[in-house]
Formats: C-alpha cells, sequence, structure tokens
C-alpha cells in the first residue's frame, strides 16, 4: 500500500477534532506543525550559544580540548549514535504506522523508540558518567585528573584547569541533550497513552508527527555533538 | 471627545460581551480567551510598573544631593539593578505585546482566537512565576549588578541573590519564547479570507517582528543564564578569567540577546504609533509597504549590531568598525518610520485627541532618541559617552518617551474597545502634556550631565553637578503624576464612563466594526478584508 496521508475526512467525525478557533482540520493542523517548527527553532539557538562558547575555547586553548577529548570513550559516544539513529527510523515508522491508522505496529515503534532512548540515558548515567566521575573528571563536584588521564594532559602540553573547561561544556552539552531525551521519553510515554485508547489511530494523528519531529531534532544535535566532543580525539578502547 | 461619535446615533454597549458573558474569578484564572488573558497582563505588568517607577523614584530622591540624600550607595546599586531588570524584563517587554498585542491580534486579523490559547494562559502563568521568583530575589535583598549581570562580578563577586534573580529571567524568557511563537503561528494561519500580508494593520507587522526577535533572541539569554547559575553553584569557570574562562564571552551572549531585546521593547510601540497616526489623521499610513518592511528589517539587523555595547572592552578594532557601521544601519527603517509618519500627517486633518498626542510626542521624542544613538554608535565619540548619563538618557528617550509613550498612545485608542466606555478626554490631554514635560525635564538634563562627564550607577557625584540633577528629580517627580493620573481616570471610566460605542474614532481596521466591548468569539461570521486601512476622501475630512 503507498504511503497515502490519511486526512481525517476518512471515515470520521472531523468537526469534532477541530479546536474552537480553527476554522477546518487543515488550518488546525497547519498551525500546530508550524508551532513545532518554531519552537525547534528557538531550541537551535539555544544549543547555539553553548557551540559558540565550545568554538570559542577550543581555539584558546587547543591543547587542552585535545587532551579532554582524548579523555572520552568513543565506545560510549558510538553507541549512543547508533542507538539514537536506530531510535529515529523507528520513530519514522511509528508516524507511517499512525498515518496508516495501524494501531498495534504504532504501538511496538513507539515502544521500540522509548527503550533505546531509554537505553541511551541509562548507559550515559550509570556508565559513561559515573565513570568519570571515578576518574575524577567531574567539574565542579571532583575535577582532578590523576593516572593515565593526567599523562594524556601532559602529553598534550594542557593545563589541568583548560582542560576543566572541556568537561564543562562537555558535561552542560551532553546533559542538556540527555535533558531533551528525557522529555523525549516523557512525550512518547503520552503517545503510547493515546495510542492505547485508540485516540491517534481513530481520531487525530498529528500529536505523533510532533513528537516525532521533536524526537528527530534532538537526534540531530547528537550528531553534531559526537564528532564535536568524541570523533575529534576520543579514546578508542 | 471626538466630533465623530456624537454626530451619529447614540452609541450602544451590546448586552452580553467577553467581560460579562461568564462570572468569578475561575473564569479569569482558567480562561483562554485572549481578551481576558491581555487583561491578566494588565494588571500584572501595571503591578510591575509601579514597583520599577517607585525604586525610580527613590533614586532620583537621592540623587537630588551630591552626597547622595537617602542611602547608601550599596542599596543605590541594588536599586537601579531591579530598576532596570523589572522595567526591562517585567514591564517592557511584555507590555505591548501582551497587553495589546493579545486583545487586538486576532481581532486585528479576523481570527476568533490566537493559535493556542491554552499555552497563550500557560505563558501567564510562567510570567507570574517568574516576576514572583524575581521579586523574591528583590526582596531577599537584591541583586547589585546592574541589569547587564557583568561576570565575573555576577558569578564570583556579587551576593547570593544572582541565582533566583537569574532563575526568575530565565523563566520570563520562556514566557517571551511561548508569546513569539503563539503570535507568530496565529499571524500565519489564523488570517481571515482575503486579508493579505500587505492588506495587515502595520501593528500587526510590527509584532510579527517583535515575536521573530522573542523566539530568536530569548533562547540565548537562557542559556547565557543557565551558564551563569551552573557557575554560581558548581563554581566552575566558564566565565571567571582565573580559571581559564573568558568574561568577554558573556558580554557577547548577553548583547547577543540585548540589543535584539531593546528593539523588542520599541518595535511593538512603532506598530502602535502606525496604528494612531492613521487613526488620528484619518488617512491610510504613507508608504504602507515601507513602513512594514522597516519593521522586519529592524528586526533583522538587531542580531548584528551587538558589538557595539563592547567597543571598550578590548573588542578588535575591525570588528568595532563593522559593528558601528551595522548600528549606523538601524537608522534608516527608523527614519523610513518616522518620514513616514509625518508625510502622512501632511495635509491631513489631524485630530489632537490624546492617542493622536501621544503619537506626536512619540515621534518627538524617539527621533531625539534614535538620533542621539548615533552618537554612541561612533566608534570616537562613544569613547567618551560610554557608561555615562548620556547612554541613560539616550536609552530612556527611546524606552521611556519612545515605547511608554506608545503604549500610553495605544492604551487610550483601544480602551473603548477594550471596556466599551469613554474615558475623560480633558484629563487625559493634561496627563499626556504633563508625561511630556515631566520626561523631557527628566531626561533632558541628563545628556547634558553624560557629556559634561557623570558616570552612571553612581550614588554620588561633585556638587558641580546638582542643578542638573535637582531638574532632572524635579521632572521625574512631574513624569510620575502624568503616569499616575491615567491610572485614576482609567478605573473610573471602566465603572463610569459614558458609553463609547462601536467606533468612537471613526477608524478603519476589523477591530472596530465589531461592537465595544467584543463577544467572546470576536466575530459572529469570519469577515472579509478587501484593503487595509480603507479611509476614503471624504473621511480624510472629518473632524
Amino acid at each position: 500500500m503507498g504511503l497515502r496521508r490519511l486526512t481525517l475526512a476518512d471515515g470520521h467525525d472531523s468537526a469534532a477534532l477541530v479546536a474552537h478557533q480553527f476554522d477546518d482540520f487543515e488550518q488546525q493542523t497547519q498551525a500546530d506543525t508550524f508551532g513545532m517548527w518554531l519552537f525547534l527553532a528557538t531550541e537551535v539557538l539555544f544549543f547555539g550559544g553553548l557551540f559558540c562558547g565550545y568554538a570559542l575555547y577550543r581555539n584558546l586553548y587547543f591543547e587542552a580540548f585535545t587532551a579532554g577529548s582524548h579523555l572520552l570513550k568513543i565506545k560510549y559516544g558510538a553507541s549512543y549514535t547508533v542507538l539514537l539513529i536506530c531510535s529515529s527510523l523507528t520513530m519514522a515508522l511509528g508516524v507511517r504506522s499512525a498515518q496508516l491508522r495501524r494501531q498495534t505496529a504504532l504501538t511496538v515503534y513507539v515502544v521500540l523508540t522509548w527503550i533505546m532512548g531509554f537505553a541511551f540515558v541509562y548507559v550515559k548515567l550509570r556508565y559513561e558518567w559515573y565513570g568519570d566521575y571515578l576518574e575524577g573528571l567531574v567539574p565542579g563536584l571532583n575535577f582532578a585528573p590523576r593516572g593515565e588521564s593526567l599523562d594524556m594532559i601532559h602529553h598534550f602540553h594542557a593545563t589541568v584547569p583548560h582542560v576543566g573547561l572541556f568537561f564543562i561544556f562537555y558535561f552542560v552539552m551532553t546533559g542538556v541533550h540527555a535533558l531533551h531525551m528525557v522529555i523525549g521519553l516523557g512525550l512518547l510515554t503520552t503517545l503510547l497513552i493515546f495510542a492505547k485508547q485508540g485516540k491517534v489511530t481513530k481520531g487525530n494523528f498529528l500529536w505523533v508527527e510532533l513528537v516525532g519531529l521533536y524526537w528527530h531534532f534532538v537526534d540531530i544535535v547528537w550528531i553534531f555533538l559526537f564528532p564535536l566532543l568524541y570523533l575529534i580525539g576520543g579514546r578508542y578502547v | 471627545m471626538s466630533a465623530v461619535a456624537v454626530e451619529v446615533e447614540a452609541p450602544t454597549m451590546p448586552e452580553v460581551h467577553y467581560l460579562n458573558a461568564d462570572y468569578g474569578w475561575r473564569s479569569w484564572l482558567f480562561t483562554t480567551d485572549h481578551k481576558r488573558i491581555a487583561w491578566l497582563y494588565l494588571f500584572a505588568i501595571t503591578g510591575f510598573f509601579a514597583v520599577g517607577g517607585l525604586m525610580a523614584t527613590l533614586m532620583r530622591l537621592n540623587l537630588v544631593e551630591p552626597t547622595g540624600a537617602l542611602m547608601e550607595p550599596a542599596s543605590y546599586n541594588k536599586l537601579f539593578t531591579a530598576h532596570g531588570l523589572i522595567m526591562i524584563f517585567f514591564f517592557l517587554a511584555p507590555s505591548i505585546p501582551t497587553v495589546l498585542g493579545n486583545f487586538l491580534i486576532p481581532i486585528m486579523i479576523g481570527a476568533r482566537d490566537v493559535a493556542f490559547p491554552k499555552l497563550n494562559l500557560l505563558s501567564w502563568y510562567i510570567f507570574m512565576l517568574a516576576g514572583s521568583v524575581f521579586m523574591f530575589s528583590v526582596i531577599r535583598g537584591g541583586v547589585d549588578t546592574g541589569w547587564t549581570l557583568y561576570t565575573p562580578l555576577s558569578t564570583t563577586y556579587a551576593n547570593g541573590n544572582v541565582l533566583s534573580a537569574a532563575v526568575g529571567i530565565f523563566i520570563s524568557g520562556f514566557s517571551s519564547i511561548l508569546t513569539g511563537l503563539n503570535f507568530m503561528v496565529t499571524i500565519h494561519k489564523m488570517r481571515a479570507p482575503r486579508m493579505t500580508w500587505f492588506r495587515l494593520p502595520l501593528f500587526i507587522w510590527a509584532l510579527y517582528a517583535t515575536s521573530v526577535i522573542f523566539v530568536l533572541a530569548m533562547p540565548v539569554i537562557a542559556i547565557t543564564l543557565a551558564l551563569i547559575a551552573l557557575e554560581r553553584i558548581f563554581h566552575v569557570g566558564i566565565f571567571d578569567p582565573a580559571l581559564g574562562g573568558d568574561p568577554i564571552l558573556f558580554q557577547h551572549l548577553f548583547w547577543f540577546f540585548g540589543h535584539p531585546e531593546v528593539y523588542i521593547l520599541i518595535l511593538p510601540s512603532m506598530g502602535v504609533v502606525s496604528e494612531l497616526v492613521a487613526a488620528g489623521c484619518r488617512k491610510r499610513v504613507f508608504g504602507y509597504s515601507f513602513v512594514a518592511f522597516s519593521s522586519v528589517s529592524i528586526a533583522a539587523i538587531s542580531f548584528m549590531v551587538w558589538g557595539h555595547h563592547m567597543f571598550l572592552t578590548g573588542q578588535s578594532v575591525y570588528a568595532g568598525f563593522v559593528f558601528s557601521a551595522l548600528s549606523f544601519a538601524v537608522a534608516i527603517p527608523s527614519a523610513i518610520k518616522v518620514f513616514n509618519w509625518t508625510a502622512t500627517m501632511h495635509k491631513a486633518s489631524v485630530s489632537y485627541d490624546t492617542p493622536m498626542l501621544y503619537a506626536i510626542g512619540f515621534i518627538g521624542l524617539f527621533t531625539i532618541g534614535g538620533l542621539t544613538g548615533l552618537f554612541l554608535a561612533s566608534l570616537g565619540t562613544d569613547v567618551h559617552l560610554h557608561d555615562t548619563y548620556f547612554v541613560v538618557a539616550h536609552f530612556h528617550y527611546v524606552m521611556v518617551g519612545g515605547a511608554i509613550m506608545g503604549y500610553l498612545g495605544g492604551m487610550h485608542l483601544w480602551w473603548p474597545k477594550m471596556t466599551g466606555k469613554l474615558y475623560p478626554e480633558a484629563w487625559a490631554r493634561f496627563a499626556c502634556l504633563l508625561v511630556f514635560a515631566g520626561f523631557n525635564l527628566t531626561f533632558g538634563p541628563q545628556f547634558i550631565l553624560g557629556y559634561l562627564g557623570m558616570p552612571r550607577r553612581y550614588a554620588v557625584y561633585p556638587a558641580e553637578f546638582q542643578v542638573l540633577n535637582v531638574m532632572s528629580s524635579a521632572g521625574a517627580s512631574i513624569l510620575a503624576l502624568g503616569y499616575l493620573i491615567p491610572l485614576i481616570y482609567f478605573t473610573w471610566s471602566a465603572f463610569k464612563g459614558p458609553v463609547a460605542g462601536p467606533n468612537p474614532w471613526g477608524a478603519k481596521g476589523l477591530e472596530w466594526t465589531i461592537p465595544s466591548p467584543p463577544p467572546t468569539n470576536n466575530f459572529d461570521e469570519t469577515p472579509v478584508v478587501e484593503e487595509a486601512y480603507a479611509y476614503g476622501p471624504e473621511e480624510a475630512h472629518v473632524g
């Protein structure tokens, strides 16, 4: 079956789904979608401030930022990337299922997306950040690199406080991203509830598309974070 | 009152309208009607304006004597910081957009409500939460960093209330973002049939440009304040030079938001003045499309001029050249507006009702405020004038002489629409005169003080500056009276004022085609629009 986007006229009472301020369903759909895109534009600016600061300090303290990247473990960054790209696929398939009004498929894809998103957050907190904490790499809590980490910093002729700056940006940027992931998990949960109630397949599937937009946006932010923080010189172990 | 209202049959008020359609506090605090939300904002920002104004009064009182008549310098520092932050984030930025904008945008474009009514109400609650958190920081002892919150003063040396103040402003940013987003979607998607972009009232164009800035600038201050909060909580060195951080990065991020922010404050007022001039001259605004695009170009240029706040921070002189030239470019769209307004008045039969008086006041004072900005955008003169009272006078001419004059003018033009009642015209003209005279007496001398070298943000000053400072303080008390009188007669007229009728000004525009006050749904049937400012030749000579 071709991917024909169903409209609400297809056997449903569209008037009941249109809020009072809108003339028709088409106007409501356009307004909601445009609102979501605008919200994502604000998010670009929100992350933009951080990318700006990162770029500035990377220029100022090149050695320290190189050393900092070498202290991150690529295995984590790479597995997050795989998880997020796969979750974007399942999210897109979920949107398609909603459009085709396939309730079971929608539920399955949203659950898969949720699991991969949760795995991302869990591995990040439980293994990566906790590991960083044990190595003494968390500015503001216990930033005191030692052993191999300290050797790495010396290897690049960097100074410890400047490597600290790298780690501030690493934690803030990935932290704000992880916060968006957690919000995304909440949004996916609302989707599951709506899908279970049949609201999506009998009524308005726009909410699925909007959550999908949000989810893809958060994934794309990671696509920028991964090379900037890890690939630029991480540990391949 | 305007002669037009007298000529037609006695004005009437509808039996049921948005104000009395529903009763009880729930019907207000849980309303999603854009017109009622406008009232919620009106009460809130009037309160903030009173608090911010009281702080300004105390500052002017203190400056009556060279040694400081009232308070310690430390208290003075906290006062001007709170005055600036309250006026900018909790009065000026929301004033026209959230009160007049909320009330008028859906009506002017022929819609029943904004695109997201619940989000609109949520914005108000976020705003009130932000205001409460901020006032909490003020009551706990306040912040003494100046509204700019420069690092490392705000991160390392200032007292702990910086955190709660920053959190308050951070939250208010989200209220603004949601309002801007709501307005943009509304203007894009909710216009009535045949209401094309070039049939929109110029007020809508101005608020559209403002919303673009809300949406693009507010996230940047949000993340910047988040970094300040992190630095205070965890003592990390993002902006701390001792740890390799760069305080100038803060200034770049702050002014990347901060300069667009000042256009958030003036653009809505420019939109209001376009409406005031059209209504007062009963003419289509001259050069409609130029005025419309000048709003958009001010918004666009606003993001490229932030470096002119940093000429003296060791910024590269080549960057200074570029920022200076771009800042001069802002004069072009601003001048387009001023010249088109005056061209509209040319050969029109201008009615000198209060809204038009405010418009004329705006045009004069904004011109002074704008032209003195050129002194500050010049690399050479800025060295002399930077951080003096010249800067204070400059931005008050734009913010108070411009933005607040526009706000008051708009409140007078649309008060009959919001309440269905007329305000007392004679008192209103008198108050307008007081505002104009008091304003000039307050801030005019400050240009001279600044030129003579009196720095801003000082609680004391050399004795030879006393005469000018006393003039300024005297003007401030006249200005305060000028703001108090409208508060009294507006309150009176809401209850006892004569009935206004749907169109007391004989003005054009969708808002004047529906009853005053409007019904909850605004329009019984969706209007069809053929032309903006459809004043015929006969209207030009009425009045």
